[in-house]
C-alpha cells in the first residue's frame, strides 16, 4: 500500500510542475486527467481494510469523471475554439516553476506543524494536497486563457478532494461533496460557458473579457459617444 | 413541510422544462411563488418538525432568512409577468452596443428562477454544514443562466466572472468544511456529526486551532458569494447585465443566504467561545466594503452599477454589525431584512426605467418624476430608505448598529461608518436626485403610461420597509430577537 501511496503523491508533485511550466494546452489537459486519474484510486486504496462498494462507486465515478468526461469536454473545447497553445501569461514559464519549487519547500516545512487526526505516512499526503491546490490558485491567476483558468480551477478542486480523501475515514460523504463539485464544474463551466465565449469573441482569452469594468469607463464614454 | 418548502419549487422548475405554453409556465411561476410564502407564513404560527433527521429545519434565524426570500421572489414573480409579456421574441438590437442578440428560452429562463428558489429555501433551512455547502452551491447553478438570459457578450462576461470567482470561493468553503470535520473529530476516533445544533452542544470539544481556519476559509469562500470586497469583484457586473427581477433576486435573497453560512459557522464558533476571534475580521470586511463601495458609487455612471455597489456597501454593514456583537447582531438581521425589501425594491423600479428610457447611463435619464411619475416618486423613496434616512425601517436598524459601536467603545469605528455612509449619501443622492428631476428627453413625450404589474410589487416592498421603519410587529420582532440571541447576539 505505501509504494501505491508513494507513487501517486509523486505523480501528484511532477503533474504540478509539469502544469506550470507548460504551455501546450492540449498536454496540459492529458496531465490533469492523470491527475484525476491518480486520484481517483484513492479511495480504493484507503478502503483496503473493507473493500466497501461505497469506496468502488466513489472511486468509479471519480475516475470516469476526472480521467473520461473532463478531458473529452476540454480537447471539445479545445477544437471548438481553435486555440493550440496558452500565450504570453501575466507570469512566464520559468518564475512559474520557480513558484512551484517554493511552495513546494514551504508545505514540507509545515508538514511537521499540522495537528492532524491522520497518521504519519498521510502527513505527507496532506501536504502535497495543499500543494495542489496552491497551484491551482497559481494558474488560474496567472494564465489568460479561459480554458487554462478550468484547468487551474481543476487542480484546485483535486487538490481539495485528495484532502478530503485523507480525512474521509471521519465522514465519508465528504469525498462525495468533492464529486458532486466536479459534476458542477462539468456541466457548467467548461460545456456551456467555453462554447459560447468561443462563439461570441472568437477568441477565449479572459483579459480581454473587460468590458465590464469601472476602471476604463473614461475611455468606453469616448469611443461610442 | 419542511421538506416540502422545497420541493415543491424544485416539482414546478422540473414542469416548466416540460410545459410548452408560455401563459401555464407563467401562472405556475406566480401559484408557486405564492404556495411558498404561504407555507413560509405557516412555519410563523407554528415551526414545522425537522426532517432528514435534523439536518432539515426551520429555526428563529433560518426562518428570518427564508421570509425575506419567500416575500421577494413573489414580488419578482408578479414583476416577471409584466416583464416576460414585454420582452420581445427572436434578435433584436441590443440597445448599448447595437449588436443583436436573442434571448435564452422563457422555459429556461421561468425554470431556473424555481429552481433558484428552490436551492435558496434550502439554504435557509439547512442544519448541516455539508448540506448547507451543496445548496449554496446549487444557488450558483440555478443562477448563472438567469444572469446569462440575454445572450450577448457582456452578460456572457459577467456570467463567467460569476461562475470562475464564485466557484473558486465554494471550493474554499469545500476545504473549510474539511477543516470542520477535523476539529470536529476528536484524537481517540470517533466524531461529533456536522450539525449545527450537535456542534454547539459539543462545542468544547471541538480542536480549536482547526475550527479557526475553518472559519477563516468559510468566510473567505461565501464571503465571495456575499459580496464582501474585495472578493465583490464579480457582483456589479452580474447585477448590472442580468434582467433586473434576477438582479432584485440576487442582491435581496441570494447575498443573505451566503451571509446566512457565515452566521452559521460564527455560531459554533461562539459556543466554543472563540467569537472574539472573527470580530475583527467581520469588522475589517465591512469597513473596507463600505468604503469600497463608496468610492465607485460616486460618480457612477450606471444606475444599476450604483445599486450593485450599494449592495456592498449593505453587505459590509451586516458584516460590521455581527463584528461588533451584542445588539450590533440584531441590527445586522434586522438590517438585512431592510435591505433586502428596498433593494428589491430599487431593482425592479431600475427595471422600468430601464424599460423607458433604453439605456442604463445616469447621464442620459432625465425628468424621471415628469415621464413616468409613479416610478419616479418609487425611485426617490427608495434611494432615501436605501441611504438610511428616516423614517425608514433602513434607518432604525443603521442606527442600531452605530449605537451598538459606541456602547463597545469602538468609537473610531463608529465615527468610519458614519463618515462613509454620509459619503455614500452625497454620492447617490447627487445621481438620483439628477435623474429624477429635469427636463425628460424630448422625443418621449408628456408622460408615459406605466403598467401596473411594474408597480405594485415595488411599491409593496417599499410600503413594508416604511412600516418597519415605523411599527415593528411584536411576532416579527420576537423572532429578530431570537435569532440575534442564537447567533450570540442580545
Amino acid at each position: 500500500m505505501n509504494t501505491w501511496f508513494d507513487t501517486i503523491t509523486l505523480l501528484l508533485i511532477l503533474s504540478n510542475l509539469a502544469l506550470l511550466g507548460s504551455s501546450q494546452l492540449g498536454f496540459c489537459i492529458r496531465v490533469v486527467a492523470v491527475q484525476g486519474i491518480a486520484l481517483g484510486l484513492l479511495p480504493i486504496l484507503f478502503g483496503s481494510a473493507e473493500w466497501s462498494v461505497h469506496a468502488i462507486v466513489l472511486a468509479a465515478s471519480a475516475l470516469v469523471l476526472k480521467g473520461v468526461v473532463f478531458p473529452w469536454l476540454l480537447f471539445k473545447a479545445l477544437r471548438a475554439a481553435d486555440v493550440r497553445r496558452e500565450t504570453e501569461p501575466f507570469v512566464g514559464y520559468v518564475l512559474s516553476l520557480i513558484f512551484g519549487v517554493v511552495a513546494l519547500a514551504v508545505v514540507l516545512c509545515m508538514r511537521s506543524r499540522l495537528a492532524l487526526p491522520v497518521s504519519a505516512d498521510l502527513r505527507l499526503m496532506v501536504a502535497i494536497a495543499f500543494f495542489t491546490i496552491l497551484v491551482g490558485f497559481f494558474l488560474i491567476v496567472t494564465r489568460k486563457k479561459a480554458l487554462t483558468q478550468v484547468l487551474g480551477y481543476l487542480v484546485l478542486e483535486n487538490g481539495i478532494y485528495a484532502f478530503g480523501t485523507t480525512i474521509s475515514s471521519e465522514q465519508p460523504w465528504l469525498v462525495e461533496m468533492g464529486v458532486l463539485l466536479d459534476v458542477f464544474v462539468a456541466v457548467f463551466i467548461m460545456g456551456i460557458m467555453i462554447f459560447h465565449i468561443s462563439r461570441e469573441f472568437d477568441h477565449i482569452d479572459t483579459h480581454r473579457l473587460a468590458r465590464l469594468s469601472d476602471w476604463n469607463q473614461g475611455e468606453t464614454e469616448e469611443s461610442n459617444p | 413541510m419542511t421538506l416540502a418548502l422545497v420541493l415543491i419549487p424544485a416539482a414546478a422548475a422540473l414542469a416548466c422544462f416540460v410545459i410548452r405554453y408560455d401563459a401555464l409556465r407563467r401562472a405556475l411561476l406566480v401559484a408557486t411563488a405564492l404556495a411558498h410564502l404561504a407555507m413560509t407564513a405557516a412555519s410563523w404560527m407554528k415551526r414545522p418538525v425537522p426532517a432528514l433527521g435534523g439536518w432539515l429545519a426551520v429555526d428563529a434565524g433560518g426562518l428570518v432568512f427564508l421570509s425575506i426570500t419567500s416575500v421577494l421572489f413573489l414580488a419578482s414573480a408578479l414583476y416577471a409577468l409584466g416583464y416576460l409579456k414585454r420582452e420581445p421574441h427572436g434578435e433584436r438590437k441590443d440597445f448599448e452596443e447595437g449588436v443583436l442578440f436573442t434571448n435564452a428560452p422563457e422555459a429556461v429562463f421561468t425554470g431556473c428562477l424555481l429552481f433558484f428558489l428552490a436551492t435558496m429555501t434550502l439554504v435557509t433551512i439547512s442544519q448541516h454544514f455539508g448540506l448547507l455547502w451543496v445548496a449554496v452551491e446549487a444557488t450558483t447553478l440555478a443562477s448563472a443562466p438567469l444572469i446569462y438570459f440575454h445572450r450577448h457578450d457582456r452578460s456572457l462576461e459577467a456570467t463567467w466572472k460569476y461562475l470562475l470567482l464564485c466557484s473558486v470561493g465554494i471550493a474554499l468553503a469545500l476545504l473549510g468544511n474539511f477543516f470542520l470535520t477535523v476539529a470536529a473529530s476528536a484524537p481517540g476516533g470517533g466524531s461529533i456529526p456536522l450539525v449545527v445544533a450537535d456542534l454547539m452542544a459539543q462545542a468544547g470539544k471541538l480542536n480549536v486551532p482547526w475550527l479557526k481556519a475553518a472559519f477563516v476559509l468559510l468566510l473567505i469562500g461565501y464571503g465571495t458569494k456575499m459580496g464582501l470586497a474585495p472578493m465583490h469583484t464579480w457582483l456589479p457586473d452580474a447585477h448590472s447585465e442580468s434582467p433586473s427581477l434576477v438582479s432584485a433576486l440576487l442582491s435581496g435573497a441570494l447575498l443573505n443566504c451566503a451571509f446566512l453560512g457565515i452566521l452559521r459557522i460564527q455560531q459554533v464558533c461562539s459556543a466554543a467561545g472563540i467569537e472574539a476571534f472573527g470580530r475583527e475580521a467581520f469588522i475589517a470586511f465591512g469597513l473596507v466594503s463600505m468604503a469600497v463601495a463608496a468610492v465607485f458609487i460616486i460618480a457612477q455612471t450606471d444606475f444599476k452599477r450604483m445599486l450593485a455597489y450599494s449592495s456592498v456597501e449593505h453587505m459590509g454593514i451586516l458584516s460590521l454589525g455581527v463584528g461588533l456583537g451584542g445588539d450590533g447582531i440584531f441590527g445586522a438581521v434586522f438590517h438585512a431584512v431592510n435591505h433586502s425589501l428596498t433593494k428589491g425594491m430599487l431593482f425592479l423600479v431600475a427595471g422600468n426605467l430601464l424599460t423607458v428610457y433604453a439605456t442604463k447611463s445616469t447621464a442620459r435619464v432625465r425628468g424621471i418624476l415628469q415621464l413616468v411619475p409613479a416610478s419616479g416618486v418609487l425611485w426617490v423613496a427608495g434611494f432615501l430608505s436605501i441611504t438610511g434616512a428616516p423614517p425608514f425601517g433602513t434607518f432604525v436598524s443603521e442606527f442600531i448598529i452605530l449605537k451598538a459601536a459606541f456602547d463597545k467603545g469602538y468609537t473610531v469605528v463608529a465615527v468610519t461608518y458614519l463618515l462613509l455612509l454620509s459619503t455614500i449619501f452625497a454620492g447617490m443622492a447627487a445621481i438620483v436626485i439628477r435623474m429624477a428631476q429635469g427636463k425628460a428627453p424630448e422625443d418621449q413625450g408628456p408622460s408615459r403610461a406605466e403598467p401596473l404589474l411594474a408597480l405594485v410589487p415595488a411599491a409593496a416592498l417599499g410600503a413594508f420597509v416604511l412600516m418597519l421603519g415605523l411599527y415593528l410587529p411584536p411576532f416579527l420582532g420576537r423572532t429578530l430577537h431570537e435569532a440575534a440571541i442564537m447567533l450570540g447576539g442580545s
